[in-house]
């Protein structure tokens, strides 16, 4: 149960480090974004603590700025995807059986379509922002989740204890939230930490395409990409949005992890 | 003379597309009387268990309580019908939910049903029920993962019991269990039927049937073949059906 917590501990320091970096960025950054004063690839220095870009902008300020952007992408699209796909598999899980079939197949479509085309037809249909990136990564994810949802609460439905509740005469909303939504919760919401992490890695895929934030307002995906050709010659443009995407994703696993355990009174110590 | 509390009538039922599961089910379970429901798996013990409950309608014939016809499709007759018959399953690990405390379990009946407005209400009758299965009211904080397989199928029997029904319906409750504690929980049983609770018993086992049932229904492929006072139905099985459940039963002691 101990190393339960650590690991929450742990999680949250992590989230922690991106989270404060992304708050601190709204009030104060090193340099304005737009600012080219720095010397085109300027390694690590007083005045430049990341050095950098090949335009002479200062990477730290943009590193900054993109972990505002990663949180906001994970957290934006997690809701989208979570809710919807949530609901949706809910829904699949309680229906008639041609529903089911019906919507199951829906989602099978759904899911074989790369996110990224699903991410083009929203962008074409809404213009490319970091609000249409996240709605089209949101869109993807909820087939993923809709789907897990739709097993997990299929399985509970089927035990006694969804029987005996509805002996007891609990009715289709209690027995979502009272009994089918905490069983399922613990696997959805690791599942949900996943997503958060592939949403954030979709958004520089997207950035990459030009469908992503619009600059100076990079994300790490954009820095990375736009650092690769430079690797060789100045190698923190590529490393350091890829560390801090490395922490972002781990911490938001362990917190996940974390979670789930406090909420299972099976794992809780035993009387 | 009253009504007897359920009353079925050329009770049947089909699965879709599928032959009847049930055809021409009729009998009836007099209060105080408890009837145990035999027959081998498939043969429709837990169909007629779920139409009993008002979880599937039957496809042919009625059901009556108390004398007035129940339809399971009426919301405010199948609430009713909630607090005059509940349930007990066969497997206590999956019938109880392992997230919700043993209080927030057993008091589910009197929560969903609206049967107890005041919290202080509600945790009186849930230590109340846990008492009169022989578990302590403490009990109600813990989880079901803390309690071994007997004491989770009280923990079930105090959830069945907490809304005062006339009529507790069974299922299979005692073959999940070891030996030992088959006999205390059919002890149990029996002093809640001793309490005025009648109670219907699915069983396969005929020991379980004999030790707790006045009456004894036998169901063979969906139909009954016999019915009638346990104790003469035991001794002097008429239909060859029975005679081969009765076969079927190891060194049962002779009458």
């Amino acid at each position: 149960m101990r190393r339960r917590s650590i690991t929450l501990a742990i999680g949250a320091v992590l989230v922690g480090i991106i989270l404060a970096t992304a708050v601190v960025s709204f009030f104060w950054l090193p340099y304005p974004p737009s600012d080219i004063g720095g010397g085109r690839l300027a390694p690590p220095s007083a005045a430049h603590l990341a050095g950098t870009d090949k335009l002479g902008r200062d990477l730290l300020t943009q590193l900054m700025i993109g972990a505002r952007i990663a949180l906001q992408v994970g957290a934006g699209s997690v809701a989208i995807g979570g809710v919807l796909g949530i609901a949706l598999g809910l829904a699949t899980a309680f229906a008639q059986r041609w529903l089911d079939d019906g919507l199951s197949a829906v989602l099978d479509v759904l899911i074989a379509f790369p996110t990224l085309l699903v991410a083009m037809l929203v962008v074409a249909a809404s213009g490319a922002s970091l609000g249409s990136a996240i709605l089209a990564i949101g869109l993807a994810m909820s087939a993923v989740v809709a789907r897990l949802t739709r097993i997990l609460a299929k399985r509970v439905l089927s035990l006694d204890y969804i029987t005996a509740a509805r002996v007891s005469g609990t009715r289709w909303p209690g027995l979502i939230l009272q009994h089918v939504l905490p069983n399922i919760w613990p696997t959805v919401v690791v599942n949900l930490a996943l997503q958060f992490g592939l949403a954030v890695l979709a958004e520089a895929s997207l950035s990459y395409l030009g469908l992503g934030s619009p600059p100076p307002n990079a994300s790490w995906g954009s820095i990375l990409q736009e650092a690769q050709g430079t690797v060789l010659v100045a190698p923190i443009g590529a490393v350091a949005p890829g560390v801090l995407l490395v922490v972002l994703v781990i911490g938001v696993n362990l917190v996940a992890d974390g979670l789930r355990d406090v909420g299972d009174p099976t794992r809780r110590g035993r009387a | 003379m009253t009504a007897p509390l359920v009353q079925a009538t050329d009770l049947g039922f089909s699965y879709r597309g599928a032959a009847p599961a049930l055809a021409d089910v009729s009998f009836s379970v007099e209060a105080g009387r408890n009837l145990g429901i035999v027959g081998e798996s498939g043969a429709g013990k837990t169909t007629l268990l779920r139409l009993l409950l008002g979880l599937t309608r039957p496809t042919m014939g009625t059901l009556s309580t108390n004398g007035v016809p129940f339809d399971a499709g009426d919301r405010a007759a199948l609430r009713s019908h909630r607090t005059f018959a509940q349930a007990v399953f066969q497997d206590p690990y999956s019938s109880l939910d392992p997230r919700q405390n043993v209080g927030r379990i057993v008091s589910e009946p009197l929560r969903s049903l609206r049967l107890e407005s005041r919290a202080s209400g509600v945790h009186e009758r849930v230590a109340a029920a846990l008492t009169s299965v022989g578990l302590p009211a403490d009990a109600a904080t813990r989880f079901p993962h803390e309690f071994s397989g007997g004491q989770r199928q009280r923990i079930a029997i105090a959830r069945a019991i907490v809304a005062r029904p006339r009529l507790l319906i069974a299922d299979e409750p005692v073959s999940a269990l070891d030996l030992s504690t088959r006999v205390r929980i059919v002890d149990l049983l029996s002093s809640l039927s001793a309490d005025g609770l009648t109670v219907v018993v699915v069983s396969h086992d005929l020991g379980t049937v004999a030790a707790l049932c006045e009456e004894t229904l036998v169901l063979e492929k969906g139909r009954v073949v016999e019915q009638g006072p346990t104790a003469s139905l035991l001794a002097a099985p008429a239909h060859p059906y029975t005679q081969k459940l009765l076969a079927a039963v190891p060194r049962l002691p002779k009458r």
